[in-house]
């Protein structure tokens, strides 16, 4: 085999001075304000963290709620989707890759607009003679919009995975005397782990980390960890606090997409 | 042979560089058409007469004014922001520079202290003197506390914060005070400021605490009764006032009085008054920051913001026309057209918002670095007073709960498997 | 019963997903300004839309960063692709593809804080007053496409067959030519589709551009976030359903030529 010529050593040059510059460099000016106060070295910022213990609790909390919610509803819709003639199937995944495509703000605004106290759907409520639904402004309403904006992510990657199941597997269990629900838990779920997997992650890591459904759906009265960084470096510019609870956030991230690695290899390790 | 190899490599890279560079190049043409001078503006949101629905185009008369006037091209970069605070953040991070700001006076006050602004020549701004109203400016101004003799600051406009409620869904008997927005009959129905000072400012005005107090047991208190008005309120917004407002979404809310009139156009059921233990006046003022590259064009912006020349749209009387925001100019003031347009929105508009004399109103002022780190930690602790109610952790333990299960079944059943 | 309880489901789902949508495009041709209240259709908040020079600027700006920064991320995930995947040191290529996934990994505004934090200490350092803008919008979209564009490009690379370089070479082809006139055409469908991976990524991206941006360099997405936190103008709407339209046509248009090349194929084949 020949030596690699300088050309193709050289090729990848680019990319990895881009990478230190701006990847690698960002990183550590996080790390560095995360661990200084005016310039000097100071863990006087981890100690500003127990104050935001609650808002720790209650982002992880919303996160697996909304999560759990969208693998619920979405998974009998992939697999709905993934069971109807190929023509529909076709306009489905355009029905569903829409409001992924659209930008998050005009649909969380939208969904904002329609359920606020005075929205359309309390109007009708009311011209029905019926109470109001207070969404906007409590817990229920930032779960439902991080629900309602992320469920595309967690249906898309299930469906691609259903889709790609060999069929005969579904039909060898049949055979082998299990009825629907064993060939569901015992065939279909574990083989499709993997897109649930993806599907987790693409649902719990910006449902974490958003500030725009907490600050519209929320009212900017449910304080999440997404709207604190966002606070801490464009109003209080207090960016030594902020990087804290970035780097704190990204560990978190870390560690629950780790842990949902985990899980796609056990499940693969179950039916194997 | 390796040679080659290296100037074609090296080539490469440049290509892409070059590509890049006329990437940007290209752009930054596209942006400015030549000579073009760009002064970047950066004031509050709904702050100027912007050509929708048939009014002016305060920015845009501006620079035909200054082609007419001096022959050169100005494009005006105008954006916004929804409160001092966040004005500050942007101003302070330094990578973003502006030619002229349009801050409140305590605001104004911190960023003469912190040598950020730059004093005007008001050679270019000769409509000052012409126009302004002598208690807002000249030797003898009384509001020009913030920046004694205006050095760094034109005034812009002022008003006093009140409090905008809905008839249908507010009582008359307890409207008068502040107390309303701490009435547990309008739960969920009451809107706060999303912003420290102002925030702090209406608890301290329902408790008759100094605005500018130095006693933090007194700032405190002020944020023990935001911390007890917060699971009343719906929600903490700014400009978002507008649309819940006028949409009916919410029933209550204190907000600056000119905004009360652009609501109430939209939907008049609305009401306002300004609470009898005393409110907060305020001044806006147009300043250059000592950053800004283009001083002179930036003071002549401020003249022309003072100017009622009707060929180019009397940006004064339209920028008051479009805000309904008092207006310290003379001119304005005097304008019988702009009276008569101020009282056809409502009867009594010219009137309340003019009304200083009878309001018991006090003004931001300037604190300590110690108190402005304090109020921010103060509001820090206000938001993240976070209740996490048992429903979510029940929720979360049930959750938590089946995904262990779950795993430790598989995995028993694993090791068994794997144990045959 | 079965079916119709699936297709029953699945109506219930798609219609609240899209119902948020649907009256934001209705109430768009709504007379009066209002989202509760539907007084009349007309066409004035299209109007309003098109002259609003504000909007307009920011598409314009979107759309040249969108192009910008997907030509130049898949430019140099091309090259990096073909650097990796000739590099025999294992670990620099694991730490090279690691370290790249970065931003995929991170949640937006973590990525979005820490380039600001990068762009603030380098413009107090270099006393640049006017430093956030075009410039630094253009690096942080470059930044967070890298990753896709070099996904979407790297498989090519392995599916290539490494002989063909080689024997290229053994013919007399320096390895750049080799690269230019045997590899890059089979590549080309992963640079397409790592340019359009690149351009909707950052036509889309609202969080990392919010922290990078100066007001004077507004994209679209940013020009509907400073809308929806100041008094909406009722041309968002229709901007809103606009954008909805486009990208509906556009789906359409991808999933209908997409099954008549399949068709070609099968035809062919048959």
């Amino acid at each position: 085999m020949k030596k690699g010529s300088l050309f193709q050593k050289m090729a990848a040059a680019p990319h990895i001075v881009w990478m230190v510059l701006f990847i690698v460099a960002p990183m550590l000016f996080v790390l560095y304000f995360a661990f200084t106060e005016d310039g000097h070295f100071s863990l006087s910022n981890i100690s500003t963290l127990s104050q935001y213990g609650n808002v720790f609790v209650l982002s992880i909390a919303f996160a697996l709620i909304a999560t759990v919610i969208c693998l619920l509803i979405g998974y009998p819709l992939a697999y709905f989707m993934a069971r109807s003639k190929p023509k529909t199937q076709k306009l489905l995944m355009v029905l569903i890759m829409l409001p992924m495509w659209c930008n998050l703000l005009i649909r969380t605004y939208a969904l904002m607009a329609l359920l606020d106290n005075g929205g359309l759907l309390n109007s009708f409520l009311e011209s029905m003679g019926l109470d109001k639904l207070r969404i906007v402004g409590s817990d229920f309403g930032v779960i439902l919009g991080m629900v309602y904006d992320f469920l595309p992510y967690m249906v898309l990657p299930i469906f691609t995975s259903i889709t790609k199941l060999d069929k005969r597997y579904i039909e060898a269990a049949h055979d082998l005397g299990c009825n629907n629900i064993q060939t569901m838990t015992k065939v279909v779920l574990p083989l499709t782990a993997s897109g649930i997997v993806s599907g987790v992650t693409m649902v719990f890591v910006p449902s974490i980390s958003t500030f725009y459904i907490s600050q519209k759906l929320g009212a900017g009265k449910i304080d999440l960890i997404g709207d604190t960084i966002e606070r801490l470096f464009q109003n209080t510019s207090t960016y030594n606090v902020g990087a804290v609870i970035s780097l704190v956030m990204m560990i978190l991230i870390l560690i629950s997409v780790w842990i949902m690695n985990k899980f796609s290899d056990d499940e693969g390790g179950v039916i194997i | 042979m390796k040679n080659i190899k290296k100037i074609i490599s090296a080539l490469l890279l440049l290509a892409i560089l070059a590509a890049s560079c006329c990437c940007l190049f290209a752009c930054d043409k596209a942006n400015d058409g030549g000579d073009v001078t760009t002064l970047y503006v950066y004031n509050w949101g709904e702050y100027i007469s912007d050509g929708s629905e048939d009014s002016v185009d305060s920015n845009e008369q501006f620079e035909k004014w200054y082609f007419d006037t001096f022959g050169e091209r100005v494009k005006v970069s105008y954006s916004t922001y929804s409160s001092n605070e966040d004005m500050y953040a942007k101003l302070s991070g330094g990578a973003v520079s502006y030619d002229i700001i349009v801050p409140s006076d305590y605001m104004i006050e911190r960023l003469i202290k912190e040598d950020k602004l730059a004093p005007l020549n008001y050679d270019n701004i000769p409509l000052a003197k012409e126009n302004l109203d002598s208690e807002f400016f000249g030797e003898n101004a009384k509001y020009d506390y913030y920046d004694e003799g205006s050095v760094y600051s034109v005034p812009y406009f002022y008003g006093m914060i009140g409090i905008i409620y809905n008839t249908d869904m507010v009582d008359e008997e307890d409207i008068g005070s502040w107390d309303i927005m701490w009435n547990e009959k309008y739960k969920g129905n009451i809107l706060q400021f999303n912003n420290s000072r102002d925030a702090l400012g209406t608890a301290q005005y329902k408790l008759g605490i100094d605005v500018n107090t130095d006693n933090e047991a007194e700032w405190r208190r002020a944020l023990e009764e935001l911390k007890a008005q917060k699971n009343i309120v719906q929600g903490y917004v700014m400009d978002e006032i507008f649309n819940k407002m006028e949409g009916g979404s919410a029933a209550i809310a204190a907000y600056y009085a000119g905004d009360f009139l652009a609501m109430y156009e939209n939907n008049e059921s609305l009401d306002f008054f300004y609470p009898s233990e005393g409110t907060n006046l305020y001044v806006d003022a147009m300043c250059i920051p000592k950053t800004s590259a283009n001083k002179t064009v930036a003071e002549r912006y401020i003249n022309f913001m003072l100017s009622i020349d009707e060929k180019y749209g009397a940006p004064a009387i339209a920028n008051a026309e479009y805000t309904y925001y008092a207006s310290p100019n003379a001119k304005v003031v005097e304008s019988e057209e702009y009276r008569d347009y101020m009282n056809e929105i409502k009867d009594d508009a010219f009137e309340k918002m003019y009304d200083l004399g009878h309001v018991e109103a006090t003004y931001y002022e300037n604190l300590t670095p110690e108190k402005l780190a304090l109020i921010n930690e103060l509001w820090e602790e206000l938001k993240s007073d976070i209740d996490v109610s048992p429903t979510i952790y029940i929720i979360c333990i049930v959750i938590v709960g089946s995904l262990v299960g779950f795993v430790t079944f598989f995995g028993i059943r694993k090791r068994k498997r794997n144990n045959y | 019963m079965m079916k119709f309880l699936s297709k029953f489901y699945m109506f219930i789902i798609f219609a609240l997903l899209y119902a948020p949508i649907v009256v934001l495009i209705v109430f768009s041709f709504n007379d009066g300004g209002s989202l509760s209240e539907f007084t009349g259709i007309s066409l004035k908040w299209y109007g309003e839309l098109f002259r609003d020079e504000e909007a307009l600027t920011a598409l314009k700006n979107s759309l040249i960063l969108a192009v910008c920064s997907s030509v130049i991320a898949t430019g140099i995930a091309t090259f990096a692709a073909l650097g990796l995947h000739h590099m025999r040191n294992k670990y620099v290529k694991g730490a090279v593809k690691s370290v790249t996934n970065i931003p995929m990994m991170n949640p937006d505004i973590v990525t979005g804080v820490s380039m600001m934090l990068l762009f603030v200490a380098v413009a107090n350092f270099i006393g640049a007053k006017q430093f956030f803008g075009f410039g630094t919008m253009l690096i942080a979209h470059t930044t967070f496409n890298l990753p896709y564009a070099l996904l979407s490009i790297m498989p090519r690379f392995n599916q290539l067959d490494k002989s063909l370089s080689e024997a290229a070479q053994d013919l007399g082809c320096t390895p750049a030519r080799a690269f230019f006139s045997v590899e890059l055409p089979e590549i080309v469908p992963g640079i397409v589709s790592a340019l359009m991976m690149s351009f909707t990524l950052s036509l889309d991206d609202f969080v990392i551009s919010h922290f990078v941006s100066s007001p004077n360099f507004q994209t679209l997405p940013l020009y509907v976030y400073n809308q929806t936190v100041h008094n909406v103008k009722f041309s968002m709407y229709a901007l809103c359903a606009l954008i909805v339209a486009i990208i509906l046509a556009i789906l359409l248009a991808v999933n209908f030529t997409g099954s008549v090349n399949k068709k070609k194929k099968r035809n062919g084949v048959a």
